[in-house]
């Protein structure tokens, strides 16, 4: 029998507190209209779960389709469509917004100790920007979807191709606004709204990260929103910069596009490790090993990400000094990363592990970001990437990181969360048993396209040659599994609203201010403001809260 | 921490204390408010860096490319009409800027009078830049739609044009980079010309608050965080103006 | 605990004096950029040009913008952005200007 930390009050007397931000006002105009960034989390949660089932289900499409070598469930016009759309949706409507958006909104007001987030207004725009963008991302999608692959290669996107680019590109630049507004807003609050006694290094690790995520978010996405207008103009006007006969220079797109895109990719990935740094400490009973150099690694990767965009271009035709350079510079920011996985695992050693949901999604991050992290190394180095770009090998690696990295951090928080967001604990031996499922479905699916790659099976083809085929085989039975795993969160958690156990404040006994306030949490957040006493991840505090304090009858 | 508004009277107060009607319930003082919402508007700016960058990015390669066709190109406009839009920008920066000194110093007069002033330059601005546009369609520069490259190949066709510089003549394949040079004129203009669009918009709304004296009773924090946008749009055509007009001048 | 910045930066009010001795200085500023370009200077236009553009924006950054007056942490938020934009342009052209460098 394994052992948990789990603390919940007494089943039989508990009740979820009655005035708290999911009952204080009720009708669609206190949701559509609301300020409160807990409603506005709740909001996005839903849109981005919503957004995930269809980029999967395109996922599901490709998978099929992949099962034979031939080119014969979909025409190859179709299954480029297919990847496209299943590329712009899981990245900018999904990935991107996924943990800032719906966890980070939830939890950082609280992790500071404030009652919002500095901008309620600006937080609820960016939802609206986000819905907005997403319906006209559906909309190009249902009058025939854009087939340039969501990186808009030019002179394809601008020139070669009469899919709906125009449409497509607006819905991206739309979103990338909504990104926009939430990392400002997460600037201004991290630095404005402290409590007393919150000094910077007394923050939670997840502050760290989106702190550094949101400035990506800030300084990158412009580019690629004025990237995507001279796209549009090029395309509707028919002049611009990308045109090699008009003067232009296609490659000049390229540059453009990964300064964000590459940063875009840190966008994703740091808020998970966010999730993680927290879920780790709290599932340890420990504080993160170097709490300085998680911290400061989370803004050199900021900083770093900014310089090796041109990694994505190094068969493109850029000079071989600047793939030198770009090299060099990739094979540095890999460093932040690997600093942090060393931390975490050292966090892990000797302290009292147990193996509850959101342990087992973040142990099993560990493990597949490492390797994930590992494979974009032989991509950073441009002998190997001759041979492995724009091969199965890369799909792989990003797969890796996104999926087995982010999407698994994501499902961590979700799990982590879920308890003070809803007042419920959802049933344990299922969502364990969903993690499980997750982590081998994925390593069927995607394990394979490494292979794949290294023997040359290029990507966005929707045929094959035959030899490939066995791979492809186990890739998409991996994927079959890896969809059962998704789908039982949706339905558990759900259940759970209903059904599940009183979670009480402090389920996982964790630190962190949000879980000395009740579940669901007010809407104001804290009575009063809280001062900060004490340093992050203090359990040897949370011992003498715990002895001090009173058990409540929720 | 220098940047950090630490506030230690919310936490001690109990229940609800008082605060000017103008604080959001989330800020815990008049001084955090305005704190969170500058920095917010200087990171607003900061995006707004970027999102020109790409198009200064754009400019810069095309003009090392093709450098004799953005001369020539820029010869056809108006140092005129670029010098006197420069100036009414700038006179509607230091109207803006002394808006601002007037809320904060109260004079609710002399607020309505420095935003009405900054409206009509910024109005007067856009003219001027519709009567350039206006002499390019003209003159077929404008690129896509109604764009040729003859007063190119041959100068002499434009009279004005070649007796102030005497243009040498360009093989075609050069003088069609003109059009390069037109389309980033008109897409770096035309996004700051936008931006000038949404400023005056704000302004009316402005100038409809500031009589009702929405900003003069220490409540400025609108005013000041608007005029950090008007000037950055300033600051912009800062930049614009001698890489689009002043590209080279000498004959 | 006291709150310098914020309240500094509320109760700093810059003159209309210096205003006026900017707007000037600004308009003089264009005038000589304007007179600059007709002047044969080889590659040093630009140079002129872009170094009294960088001259009036820094004026209307400190003083219009009040940045001379401002908490550290806006002056930093200006240089980062400022950072990154620099980082753009650069970068990129390293890979234009080292093209027609050849083959190592």
């Amino acid at each position: 029998m394994s052992a948990t930390i789990v603390s919940l009050p007494d089943q039989s007397t508990a009740r979820i507190p009655k005035m708290n931000f999911l009952s204080k006002e009720n009708g669609l105009l206190s949701w559509l209209l609301t300020g409160d960034h807990k409603r506005i989390a709740t909001l996005y949660l839903i849109s981005i779960t919503f957004f995930f089932f269809i980029g999967g289900a395109l996922a599901g499409l490709i998978r099929l389709e992949l099962l034979t070598p031939q080119s014969d469930l979909m025409a190859a016009d179709t299954y480029n469509k297919v990847f496209t759309m299943h590329g712009l949706i899981m990245i900018f409507f999904f990935l991107v917004p996924s943990v800032p958006a719906t966890i980070g909104n939830f939890v950082i007001p609280m992790m500071v100790g404030a009652k919002d987030l500095a901008l309620p207004k600006i937080n609820l725009l960016s939802w609206y920007l986000y819905i907005a963008a997403g319906g006209l991302m559906l909309y190009t999608m249902m009058i025939g979807g854009v087939d340039t692959g969501w990186t808009f290669t030019t002179p394809l996107s601008t020139h070669y191709l009469n899919t709906n680019v125009v449409p497509a590109g607006l819905a991206v630049f739309i979103a990338g606004f909504s990104s926009i507004f939430t990392g400002l807003n997460f600037i201004v609050t991290i630095h404005k709204m402290r409590c007393p006694g919150m000094t910077w290094f007394r923050l939670p690790l997840f502050i760290w990260s989106n702190y550094a995520a949101s400035i990506l978010m800030v300084l990158g996405t412009p580019v690629l929103a004025i990237t995507l207008v001279l796209v549009v103009l090029e395309r509707t006007v028919h002049i611009g910069v990308f045109d090699p006969k008009l003067g232009g220079d296609p490659l000049l797109f390229q540059h453009l596009f990964w300064f964000y895109s590459h940063p875009a990719v840190y966008i994703m990935i740091l808020p998970g490790m966010g999730v993680i740094s927290e879920v780790i400490s709290t599932f340890s009973r420990k504080r993160v090993f170097g709490y300085t150099a998680v911290a400061f690694s989370s803004v050199a990767i900021a900083v770093f990400a900014f310089f090796v965009w041109a990694h994505h271009m190094f068969i493109m035709g850029i000079s071989n000094y600047a793939a030198l350079v770009f090299s060099l510079l990739t094979m540095l920011v890999a460093v932040p990363s690997a600093i942090k996985i060393f931390n975490w695992s050292f966090t892990l050693y000797k302290g009292s592990i147990t193996f509850e949901t959101p342990m087992l999604y973040s142990i099993g991050f560990l493990g597949l970001f490492t390797i994930g992290g590992m494979t974009g190394v032989f991509l950073g180095a441009t002998g190997t990437d001759i041979h492995l770009t724009e091969t199965y090998f890369v799909v792989a690696h990003f797969h890796f990181v996104m999926v087995g990295g982010m999407l698994m951090a994501f499902l961590s928080g979700i799990h982590f969360w879920w308890p003070k967001w809803t007042g419920r604990m959802y049933p344990e031996k299922l969502s364990q048993f969903a993690a499980v499922t997750t982590y081998i479905g994925f390593n069927l699916t995607f394990f394979p396209q490494f292979i794949l790659g290294t023997l040359g099976m290029p990507r966005r083809y929707a045929a094959y040659p035959p030899e490939f085929q066995v791979l492809n085989v186990f890739s998409t039975a991996g994927a079959t599994v890896l969809g059962v795993g998704y789908l039982l969160p949706v339905l558990y958690l759900t259940w759970s609203l209903k059904y599940g156990q009183i979670a009480g404040n402090n389920p996982w006994q964790a630190t962190g201010l949000e879980w000395q306030t009740q579940s669901p949490p007010l809407t104001e957040n804290f009575a009063e403001i809280p001062i900060m006493d004490h340093e992050a991840y203090d359990y040897e505090w949370l011992e003498r809260q715990q002895a001090k304090e009173v058990a409540s009858v929720g | 921490m220098s940047d950090s508004t630490v506030i230690s009277e919310g936490a001690l107060a109990e229940g609800h204390h008082e605060h000017p009607p103008y604080q959001r319930h989330h800020f815990e003082s008049v001084a955090q408010q305005f704190d969170a919402t500058n920095f917010a508007m200087w990171l607003f700016l900061l995006t707004e860096i970027m999102f020109f960058g790409g198009l200064f990015m754009a400019y810069l390669l095309m003009r090392n490319w093709y450098y004799q066709a953005f001369v020539e190109g820029s010869h056809h406009l108006s140092i005129f009409w670029g010098t006197s839009n420069t100036a009414v920008l700038i006179t509607s920066s230091f109207t803006m800027a002394m808006g601002v000194w007037c809320a904060q110093t109260r004079r609710k007069a002399g607020l309505v009078l420095c935003l009405v002033l900054t409206f009509i330059l910024g109005i007067m601005f856009l003219c001027i830049k519709g009567i350039e546009w206006h002499g390019e369609w003209v003159d077929h520069h404008v690129p896509g739609l109604r764009f040729t490259d003859a007063d190119f190949i041959n100068p002499a066709l434009d009279a004005d044009v070649y007796h102030e510089y005497h243009d040498r003549a360009m093989a075609p394949d050069t003088a069609n980079k003109t059009e390069m040079y037109f389309f980033l004129y008109f897409a770096m203009t035309g996004m700051h010309a936008l931006h000038m669009v949404i400023g005056i918009s704000i302004l009316v709304f402005m100038i409809f608050q500031a009589t009702r004296g929405a900003y003069t009773e220490g409540h400025f924090t609108f005013v000041e965080n608007f005029g950090l946008y008007w000037h950055f749009v300033d600051i912009i055509w800062i930049f614009l103006f001698p890489l689009l007009y002043l590209v080279s001048r000498h004959a | 605990m006291s709150e310098p910045d914020a309240y500094e930066y509320e109760h700093h009010i810059v003159s209309p004096k210096i205003y006026v001795a900017i707007f000037v200085s600004l308009l003089c500023l264009t005038a000589l950029t304007t007179a600059a370009s007709y002047v044969e200077m080889y590659v040093f236009n630009v140079v002129v040009a872009l170094a009294i553009a960088v001259i009036k924006a820094s004026l209307v950054v400190l003083f219009f913008m009040h940045v001379k007056y401002s908490p550290k942490l806006t002056k930093l938020t200006i240089l980062s952005g400022l950072f990154i934009f620099m980082g753009l342009i650069s970068m990129t052209l390293s890979d234009y200007v080292s093209r027609a460098w050849g083959r190592w």
